[in-house]
């Protein structure tokens, strides 16, 4: 139930991933449309408020998420070819890997003079790394770049489970919706 | 005798001819961080928000016999506005403030000097920021001058102008409080020898 198995994807894998996925839904348009609010707007500092707050929460989770993968069993991939094989692993590291790198430039931007990230006045995380030449803009082109190449990849992953649940018909989607029951011992004849 | 008196004409002709030449030319002390341009703007009407240009380089040359012949020139990496806050830094070096990337340098050159005496006067000259060159006035005091304990020859001024921002193209919407902002220059400069 919890857990994963060959089978299928735990109850925690499941939450994670489709809360994870809601996030992003968020936080992309939320970032874009946060820095072209004009400044007498209402939300010009609570969106980005915002933003690094529901980013460090997304950031525990992915922590989360890397210990769960590092150490459940992973279902059996199922793929056509050995070339969807390696796309679909390589899309999936990069789906863990991107937006590792997106938090950490997300939070180089913010920390650039040595302030602090407010978490919804939870608690704050402290700047570590700063004073870096220009480390605000480096750091926030970076971010822009991340940022779209998490977008790309999503397309990637949506559309590869689509394919899977249209075409191949197998239970890729299915497994990601459901959590594994656990298979019916089968009766002797 | 004669040769020696004749020598002296001719020295004291050159000095009456030359007069511009006898102006001191200065280099501004960017190296010490002696100099500095500062500036000022309201922040919705309510207080004053201060930031500076950290790096910039410039030269001026002076002469106290003949003040208005004094000559300014400044040139600013956009690029190092500081504000003491990098999140804003970032988004004044945007394209919809200073826009840096387009528009890497602001460059500031006199064209006349007219001395008030007791120290003041008002430095004209045209200021090329966010790609607009304008014709500007700088309000100019002269602070003081003399050798420095470390072999060298120092001058200093402060000047104050006042900008609008949307006579140099820089639109952005800061409020009514804010559409001006105010400069303000400490500069000292070291003599060349």
């Amino acid at each position: 139930m919890w857990r994963n198995s060959a089978n299928g994807y735990g109850l925690i894998q499941i939450v994670l991933h489709w809360s994870m996925a809601g996030i992003v839904a968020v936080m992309l348009p939320l970032g874009l449309w946060m820095t072209g609010l004009d400044y007498y707007d209402p939300w010009y500092t609570r969106a980005p408020d915002l933003h690094r707050a529901i980013g460090v929460l997304f950031g525990l989770m992915l922590l989360a998420r890397w210990v769960w993968r590092l150490t459940q069993v992973q279902p059996t991939v199922h793929a056509a070819t050995s070339r969807d094989q390696t796309v679909a692993v390589l899309v999936h590291w990069l789906l863990y890997f991107i937006p590792l790198c997106l938090i950490i430039s997300g939070y180089l931007i913010s920390t650039a003079d040595g302030r602090a990230v407010e978490v919804f006045g939870w608690f704050s995380l402290p700047a570590t790394m700063q004073g870096i030449d220009g480390q605000a803009d480096i750091a926030g082109d970076i971010h822009f770049v991340l940022a779209m190449a998490l977008l790309a990849l999503i397309v990637l992953h949506v559309l590869g489970a689509l394919r899977h649940h249209f075409v191949y018909r197998d239970d890729t989607l299915r497994r990601m919706l459901r959590p594994q029951i656990p298979p019916k011992p089968v009766k002797e004849q | 005798m004669k040769v020696h008196s004749m020598s002296h004409l001719a020295a004291g002709m050159l000095l009456l001819l030359s007069g511009a030449a006898l102006a001191s030319d200065y280099v501004i002390d960017t190296k010490g961080a002696h100099a500095f341009v500062q500036f000022h703007i309201k922040h919705l009407g309510y207080s004053w928000l201060t930031g500076r240009f950290n790096t910039f380089s410039g030269r001026f040359s002076y002469d106290e016999a003949n003040p208005d012949a004094a000559r300014v020139e400044v040139t600013i990496d956009t690029a190092s506005v500081d504000s003491n806050h990098a999140e804003r830094d970032k988004h004044l070096r945007d394209d919809d403030l200073l826009d840096v990337k387009q528009f890497p340098q602001a460059h500031f050159v006199s064209t006349s000097y007219r001395d008030r005496g007791d120290g003041k006067g008002e430095l004209l000259g045209n200021l090329t920021l966010h790609g607009v060159t304008r014709p500007i006035t700088i309000e100019v005091s002269h602070i003081g001058a003399g050798f420095d304990p470390w072999g060298g020859y120092r001058r200093g001024f402060e000047g104050r102008t006042t900008l609008t921002l949307a006579d140099f193209g820089i639109l952005r919407n800061l409020g009514p409080a804010s559409k001006e902002v105010h400069l303000w220059l400490g500069i000292e400069g070291i003599r060349e020898e």
